[in-house]
């Protein structure tokens, strides 16, 4: 986001008053989104809630937050979770070096007391990705990405944040949250999340759209593509999704496959295009095979040219 | 135990007694296993403070935002939902008497008009607009009904009436071009349709008798695990996805106890780097658990057949999450499959070649299990070792034949851990040919026809083996 904080509070839409504000809101920064999403979008910015979105690879719930992030003008503050992340690299950590040299710039003389109250103030302190959501003057968006890939502790640590809005630092006391972020976590439902985690949580499932609105989707990111090639295109993936497959294509691929086919200049989608373009969507070797055969073959192949 | 009834919403444009039938529907989602707490009934007043309530699929999304924490218990919360409002509206009408008028004004329909309508439904169904297809499913029925007498049975009139319609998923190439039929209609507004036919025809036979049917639970039936040879792969797939996703990563949590163990010397130096040379910070030495190592058995006599299907996929999964598997199928005698599996990815193509390939029946197709033991034993028993983990897949029903649980001792005493997955209620066990308990003395029998039951299965599975 390129928007300096004081442009974002102008151009800030004051609080959308319905669902369907919301969800013309998220199309015009180019988010298409499913009538729930709307709606719990909306309940989120209303409630002040954090959001659990589930849902397969790739359905859009990482773009939701940067769109809800686009659409309300606050910025977007990400963690990233993985296995073994803890609370140094997600709410703070004390700078060790600065404190270091702190110290040795120190007089000799100087009482330990004084330099204790000195070093474990603000200027020492390294925000991590909650800390700067929690601390931030301006509103933000909160996005705790991919929350089950962490362990459990984890997730108790994250408690206190987001239901209360704060977190203690033995040293300096409480940070209470000056504004409230809207909170987003998404998980692609790798571990069963705890209770106490999903009762603090709104809940949205994401899955795959319908055709109809991923056509759209398709339509919006790449506009010069015809018709009836997209909605063949959507078609196709839709059955290739019905497979049984390792990886199934996201909507972010068939978006690139849909750019990739208009780069080609396809003018319609034979068996031919399609083994050649195929790598685009899925990723697995043995998925392949699977794919070439029962959804190349039903393509028909290009006019005479067996 | 019976919630706090939290403070009912201050909002004086809220409906009479809403308040009590939020609580009802949270006290019927309960009933049906899913965990409202009394904060998610909390929190579902304060959303339904922000929604208009005209709208039911606002309504109904926004309740499930708050009630529903789960794919699984999204599920039940729409087939609850359903009930339970359709019934609470019912039950209004009934007792306030209302009633619907518009079905006799529609007279006798010529062969032409029946034609149109026909049209009008498959236009409806292609397009998808869930409120033409509302109304036309009154037409429908209204029609339709004049026509023939009702069976009575609601599911077989609702198909008669498909049938008449002339409504199919496949292709229809005899049909004209322009008739929307033609290339078949989508599925899912198909069974949508359905679903309206029976609703319809629900409200007219309360509206008929004037009372409701009596409410039945969901049951544990309709979470088992689809069984039949009817039965929904589909759902089979969702539970082994399921499955396969906890089976990825549930090993990882129970490691979490036991971080720390040892010392990273090495990675405690570098990190000491930081603070100047004193090792502020311990580093732990990861402790990774031993990858187990796998055989699995699976029984495909006759007398599992329903089971079979799922055994099969379940194989399917652990096949994708464990490098080191081997797997056998059993009737009469053994056969490795373990190669079938991890060259094909189609589920329905294993289950082909196994059928065509393995050639595990001899001459009776009954189960002989002690013949399959000895063979077993025979073929894998330089590889068995303590961290190895032998699972078999089936309901120990001999035919009476001897089921040298002698061997099968032996192959438990080689391997570190053995569990058998009988998919018949432990109710049966024991009965008839049924000889599970000289089994169960030298592993750990789990039974395993439902959801709930598979995941009990899994958490063992994934506890970490315990070098010896």
């Amino acid at each position: 986001m390129s928007v300096t904080p004081t442009e974002a509070q102008e151009s800030t839409h004051p609080s959308p008053s319905s669902v369907q504000d919301v969800a013309a809101g998220l199309r015009s920064v180019g988010y298409l989104p499913g009538e729930s999403t709307a709606l719990v979008a909306y309940l989120a910015t209303k409630l002040g809630k954090p959001v659990l979105v589930e849902g397969p690879a790739g359905v859009g719930k990482t773009e939701l937050a940067k769109a809800l992030s686009r659409y309300l003008g606050r910025e977007l503050v990400r963690l990233q979770c993985y296995e073994g992340l803890d609370e140094a690299k997600a709410l703070y950590e004390w700078n060790y070096r600065k404190q270091l040299l702190r110290i040795q710039a120190e007089a000799a003389d100087t009482g330990w007391s004084a330099v204790q109250e000195d070093i474990f103030g603000e200027e020492f302190l390294l925000a991590r990705p909650l800390m700067t959501a929690i601390a931030s003057e301006l509103p933000v968006v909160l996005l705790i990405d991919e929350i089950d890939k962490t362990d459990q502790e984890f997730e108790a640590m994250l408690l206190e944040v987001l239901s209360d809005f704060q977190i203690s630092i033995p040293e300096l006391g409480r940070v209470q949250a000056r504004t409230h972020p809207i909170v987003l976590l998404t998980s692609n439902n790798s571990r069963e999340l705890t209770e106490a985690l999903k009762r603090r949580c709104l809940y949205l499932w994401l899955d795959y759209p319908e055709l109809e609105h991923e056509l759209e989707i398709v339509r919006l990111h790449a506009p010069d593509l015809s018709e009836t090639i997209a909605r063949r295109l959507v078609e196709v993936i839709g059955m290739v999704r019905a497979l049984d497959l390792k990886k199934p294509p996201s909507i972010a691929e068939s978006i690139d496959w849909a750019r990739a086919l208009l780069l080609l200049g396809v003018q319609e989608i034979d068996s031919e295009t399609f083994n050649e373009t195929m790598s685009v969507i899925v990723k697995h070797r043995a998925d392949m095979d699977v794919v070439a055969e029962r959804v190349g073959l039903k393509l028909g192949s290009p006019a005479d040219v067996a | 135990m019976s919630p706090e009834r939290p403070t009912a919403p201050q909002d004086p444009a809220a409906p009479e007694g809403m308040p009590a039938r939020i609580l009802e529907l949270g006290e019927e989602l309960r009933r049906e296993g899913v965990a409202v707490g009394t904060s998610e009934l909390l929190d579902a007043f304060e959303v339904l403070r922000e929604i208009s309530w005209t709208s039911q699929e606002d309504f109904r999304e926004a309740l499930a935002a708050t009630l529903a924490k789960s794919q699984e218990d999204r599920r039940i919360f729409e087939l609850v939902f359903e009930r339970f409002f359709f019934r609470a509206v019912e039950l209004a009408a009934s007792r306030e008497g209302v009633r619907e008028e518009d079905r006799a004004n529609l007279g006798e329909l010529t062969e032409q008009e029946l034609d149109a309508l026909r049209a009008e439904i498959a236009a409806a169904l292609r397009d998808g607009s869930e409120g033409a297809m509302r109304d036309l499913a009154r037409m429908a029925i209204a029609a339709f009904a004049r026509r023939q007498e009702g069976s009575g049975v609601i599911g077989v009139d609702v198909q008669r009436i498909r049938r008449a319609l002339g409504l199919r998923a496949e292709p229809q190439p005899d049909l004209p071009e322009d008739d929307p039929r033609r290339d078949g209609l989508p599925r899912d507004a198909l069974r949508r349709f359905e679903a309206l036919m029976r609703r319809e025809l629900e409200r007219s036979q309360i509206e008929r008798t004037g009372n409701l049917p009596p409410s039945r639970p969901l049951g544990e039936l309709d979470r088992a695990l689809p069984s039949g040879p009817l039965a929904d792969l589909a759902a089979v797939h969702r539970v082994v996805a399921q499955l396969r996703r906890r089976l990825a990563t549930q090993g990882l949590q129970a490691r979490g106890h036991r971080r720390h163990a040892h010392v990273d010397v090495r990675r405690t130096m570098r990190a000491s780097l930081q603070t100047g040379g004193v090792p502020v910070e311990l580093k732990f030495r990861p402790r990774r658990p031993r990858r187990p190592e796998i055989y699995v058995l699976c029984d495909v006599s006759t007398s599992v057949t329903s089971a079979s299907v799922f055994f099969l996929s379940v194989l399917h999964a652990l096949h994708d999450t464990f490098r080191k598997m081997r797997s056998f199928v059993f009737i009469e005698r053994i056969s490795e499959v373990t190669d079938i599996f991890e060259h094909e990815r189609n589920f329905k193509t294993v289950s082909e070649r196994i059928g065509a390939d393995a050639g595990v029946a001899d001459i009776s197709g009954y189960t002989d299990y002690g013949r399959v033991w000895s063979e077993f034993l025979v073929q894998v028993e330089d590889d068995l070792h303590p961290r190895a983990t032998v699972i078999v897949l089936g309901d120990a029903r001999t035919n009476g034949r001897d089921p040298r649980a002698d061997i099968f001792a032996q192959i438990a005493a080689r391997a570190g851990r053995t569990f058998w997955l009988n998919p018949e209620p432990r109710l049966y066990w024991n009965y008839g040919d049924s000889v599970i308990a000289a089994y169960e003395e030298f592993c750990t029998a789990f039974e395993c026809w439902t959801t709930a039951q598979l995941e009990d299965f899994v958490r063992a599975l994934t506890r970490p083996v315990v070098a010896v």
